[in-house]
């Protein structure tokens, strides 16, 4: 914590708060993504604990001004654990009239209203559709309205720099980064070294974004506009070294800390896509560690050089979006035939179609299980938070590898853009990945398998004596020749669905948040674990026996995960779609699981999973 | 290491084509130019899509990928990118490289990664019994065109000379000496190297090409290209390529008409080789040989460049990467 901003506090009343939740939001010029990446890292070295929602739209530069253009960064950053950005606003920053009418109504009342007071004029209110401002009116009467001449107060203080105007413009978000840093007591010189960094190559912007840093920072400390200032206490967290990482970071990292493991090149297929991009981008800058990455014609040729690089003994992947796994699906199927190792990132977001590309949902599951054609199993996880996106990551490939197999990781577009803090590995500590290319001649068969995984020999060209054909015709079960003898298709087909169902006994047994039998229990999977597990804590705090299992492996499933559903009276699964792991969950098990379903493009708030599982424990049942 | 012969490059597997296709004879060139490449047979990939000539894997003693239709561009891009050691050697069809291949065929020749492609042109779908392929002439009665095809075909060596393809050839499936030549300078060539090969189905589309193959019409409908020689062609070659008005023209020599007249072929100028891919029946001869061949860099030089040097100037600490960024203690 900077000392001080405590010291120059002190002058003012500083009131303690346990957890606070913040958006700031504005067009998409005005830099929002950045200014709420900063204050969370600001937030994360203050020792809080803190979870991110970054919410922008999917065009790059909407018309300025308008609704469709808000975008904006949500941080919830508490002295206790975090397991979500937060459902209702203590304090928005909003830069223009439509960021305030998109975001107002998620504001508590009595909450913190940062406005930019010139944003507020005539073509502004009217692109938003205002028909008079609302800050002349009693409309925002219930919020603590504070109007700071943002944009003036910046040229000010940038005055002498002989900067454009449009330049002196784009200041203005640190300005308000350094308004609510003093507010809650953040240090800024983290913002400050990360702006050196970031314009190296061009000091003036540096200066300039530092000086409207400080400028907001200095103000809001000498004007008599706040009264109060609060403190946020660090969090009691687990021991260690941390960073801030989003999914997509962590999904990279996991990915190259793996094949570094393997000691194996990592090599990449992929096709820009929202929101999968940034794993390429990430990837492509990571070739010191033996990392190829082929941007691909398409999505088809991303997976298919990957798994033409597994072939060759690559730890191979490919990475997109829901419309690209259609693209995919035939060469998955390709993969599961020849039994070779790739894993398929697939970062969903809301369908169907191009659907809302920027938005997040989890409508891809039933997809990853089944769509493909013929009897095409294969490994799926799912990745729980941004941090957890590393381990998954891992995990995939371990059992890629270790099973001979295609495998799916799923992420979303609220884990990939999304941030917390994460408990650095130490890589020495990482599980060893052992790979095992075939080099022996003797009693070789393509097809024979080993005993305990069933898994066939990996085979690399170049290796003499083992020379062989693989491909997409149904094979002989052992000389992997071509067959249509009616039953090797049988078997191969059940040894090939035994091999994945097999990995159950290789994974660990389906975590329980809570008492080990009760009234309800949570079942969640992917990005909602954070509001799945801050809604049992609450239903618990109330009274209510109810646990929360969280599935990171979704195909096979963990062991023991029917015994676990039969003890308890209720079995509900929050997802964000209309309902796809409660219906594998149904048909696996014949239990009576309810759906909780929102389909918005937004995570689910705590309130909404509470308040249907009381409803499901009160005797709502299905109506939930 | 003993001396490869011909017997070596042949699998355990029944060749299944239909009696008389095109295919056996390219498969007998094939395996017979194998051996003499002073590649190690285990370093051999052959990679296929779907369709008659995708089958070809399964028929030769290496490493073989017989993949999904029209991919095998793009898994092949992946194994050569990632091991540049392998010789690398893609099997397709008119059908397959063409039609639902195209994306990735126009691709990997831009990039040039040093793979060898052979493309079997028998202008039809073989596999699925006789549709119209996209090198069908219009008016082509098929299954699938009972009234004639309406589709305007495409050259599959303009196409590649488009694509950028480094090296671009044609040759015939019963021409077994130019055949063998062409595919020993492919395998020759740093980068993508494409031979179309003329293939005649004698099922489905039977005597396609019977004027570069018959004895009695192929001196005079098949113009033989050589590096720095003019195009002359015919029985007597006493016929030339001459260029008028940047129009290409059939002219017989004599009357006042000399050699220097003529066009002479440089495989290093793709302008004219594409002028040339332009040439052919009903008007002209089918050129064949070596259209194009030029030097460029292979996309895996290039990527593993990269990474050798990233690897020099930042030495890989996993460690490092794990720790980037702003870090805190917890204690």
């Amino acid at each position: 914590m900077a000392e001080g901003a405590a010291a120059a506090a002190g002058v003012k009343r500083v009131e303690s708060r346990d957890a606070v939740v913040i958006r700031f939001a504005g067009d998409s010029g005005d830099g929002m993504q950045v200014t709420g990446m900063q204050f969370t890292t600001e937030s994360a070295l203050a020792g809080n604990d803190i979870a991110t929602l970054p919410d922008f739209p999917a065009e790059i530069r909407a018309p300025t001004g308008t609704l469709a253009g808000v975008s904006a960064f949500q941080l919830n950053f508490s002295s206790g654990q975090v397991f979500t950005p937060g459902d209702d606003l203590d304090v928005l920053v909003a830069m223009n009239p439509a960021a305030l009418k998109v975001n107002v109504d998620d504001l508590k009342p009595g909450g913190i209203l940062i406005v930019d007071h010139e944003g507020f004029n005539e073509p502004n209110l009217r692109k938003a559709g205002f028909d008079h401002n609302p800050l002349e009116d009693k409309s925002l009467a219930r919020y603590q309205l504070f109007q700071v001449d943002v944009t003036k107060l910046t040229a000010a203080a940038l005055r002498d720099m002989g900067l454009s105007a449009r330049a002196v413009f784009r200041c203005r978000n640190f300005f308000c980064l350094g308004l609510v840093s003093w507010l809650y007591h953040r240090p800024i010189d983290v913002t400050e070294r990360w702006l050196g960094d970031k314009f190296k190559k061009s000091p003036e912007l540096v200066e300039a974004n530092v000086r409207a840093l400080r400028a907001g920072y200095n103000f809001a400390e000498n004007a008599e506009l706040f009264a109060v200032s609060y403190e946020v206490k660090p969090a009691a967290i687990q021991p260690g070294k941390y960073r801030n990482i989003t999914g997509n970071t962590a999904t990279a990292l996991g990915f190259v800390a793996a094949a570094s493991k393997a000691g194996r090149p990592l090599f990449l297929g992929s096709y820009p896509i929202t929101p999968a991009s940034d794993v390429l981008h990430e990837l492509s800058a990571l070739k010191q560690f033996n990392v190829y990455t082929f941007q691909a014609e398409d999505e088809i040729a991303g997976i298919g050089a990957a798994l033409g690089a597994a072939f060759g003994g690559a730890i191979a992947l490919t990475t997109t979006s829901g419309p690209g796994m259609n693209l995919k699906a035939e060469t998955m199927g390709l993969a599961i035939a020849v039994e070779l190792p790739l894993v398929i990132t697939n970062i969903q977001r809301a369908g169907p179609s191009t659907g809302m590309p920027t938005k997040t949902e989890q409508a891809d599951l039933l997809q990853a299980m089944y769509g493909r054609h013929g009897e095409a199993p294969l490994p799926i996880l799912a990745a729980a938070t941004p941090a957890d996106c590393f381990a998954m990551a891992f995990e995939a490939v371990r059992i890629a590898v270790k099973y001979m197999t295609p495998v799916i990781l799923l992420t979303d577009g609220y884990l990939a853009n999304g941030a917390e803090p994460w408990l650095i590995p130490d890589p020495d500590a990482l599980p060893a990945l052992p790979v095992h290319f075939r080099t022996d001649p003797q009693g070789f068969f393509p097809y024979l398998r080993d005993e305990q995984t069933l898994s066939r020999p990996w085979v690399i060209p170049g290796t003499l004596g083992l020379e062989h054909r693989v491909g997409g015709l149904e094979k002989d079960h052992l000389t992997g020749n071509i067959s249509y003898a009616p039953s090797n298709h049988e078997q191969m087909i059940r040894v090939r669905a035994r091999k994945i169902a097999g990995i159950a006994r290789d994974i660990p047994p389906a975590e329980v948040f809570g008492p080990a039998e009760g009234d309800l229990l949570i079942i969640g999977w992917g990005s909602t674990y954070g509001s799945v597990r801050q809604a049992a804590i609450q239903l618990q705090a109330k009274g209510h026996r109810v646990a929360h299992a969280h599935l990171r492996h979704l195909n096979p499933f963990p062991p023991g995960l029917g015994e676990l559903m039969k003890r308890f009276r209720h079995v509900v699964v929050p997802e964000m779609n209309m309902g796809q792991l409660v219906r594998l969950i149904r048909a696996e098990f014949l239990i009576d699981a309810i759906g909780i379903n929102k389909i918005q493009g937004q995570p689910f708030k705590v309130s909404e999973i509470v308040a249907r599982s009381v409803k499901v424990l009160s005797g709502g049942g299905k109506s939930a | 290491m003993t001396a490869l012969t011909k017997k070596d490059f042949v699998s355990d597997q029944d060749v299944r084509w239909c009696p008389g296709c095109g295919d056996y004879a390219i498969l007998a060139q094939v395996q017979k130019v194998l051996p003499e490449l002073g590649v190690p047979r285990e370093n051999f990939v052959f990679v296929s899509g779907i369709g008659c000539s995708s089958r070809f894997p399964y028929y030769v003693n290496t490493f073989g990928f017989h993949s999904i239709h029209g991919r095998a561009p793009a898994i092949a891009s992946g194994l050569k990118a990632s091991r540049p050691e392998l010789s690398v050697w893609i099997v397709t069809g008119d059908g397959d490289a063409l039609s639902i291949g195209g994306n990735h065929l126009i691709h990997v020749l831009r990039r040039n990664l040093d793979v060898n492609i052979l493309l079997f042109n028998n202008k039809i779908y073989g596999l699925t019994k006789g549709q119209y392929s996209p090198t069908s002439e219009v008016g082509k009665i098929t299954k699938s065109t009972p009234f004639g095809s309406i589709d305007h075909p495409f050259d599959p060596i303009a196409l590649a000379l488009g694509a950028e393809a480094s090296f671009v050839a044609r040759s015939v499936d019963v021409e077994a000496k130019h055949l063998q030549d062409v595919i020993r300078r492919a395998h020759a060539h740093r980068g993508a190297s494409f031979i179309e090969i003329l293939q005649n189905c004698n099922v489905f589309n039977d005597g396609a090409f019977a004027g570069v193959t018959e004895k009695a019409t192929k001196a005079d409908q098949t113009l033989v290209l050589e590096h720095g020689k003019p195009l002359v062609f015919g029985k007597d070659r006493d016929r030339g390529i001459r260029l008028r008005d940047f129009q290409p023209e059939v002219v017989t020599l004599g009357n006042g008409v000399t050699e220097a007249d003529l066009l002479v072929h440089d495989e290093h100028n793709p302008a004219l080789a594409y002028l040339i891919a332009r040439l052919g029946p009903p008007n002209f001869p089918t050129p064949i040989g070596v259209f194009a061949s030029v030097d460029r860099a292979c996309y895996e030089d290039e990527l593993g460049a990269q990474v050798a040097n990233a690897r020099e100037q930042t030495p890989p600490d996993l460690r490092g990467l794990l720790n980037r960024g702003d870090t805190w203690q917890v204690e």
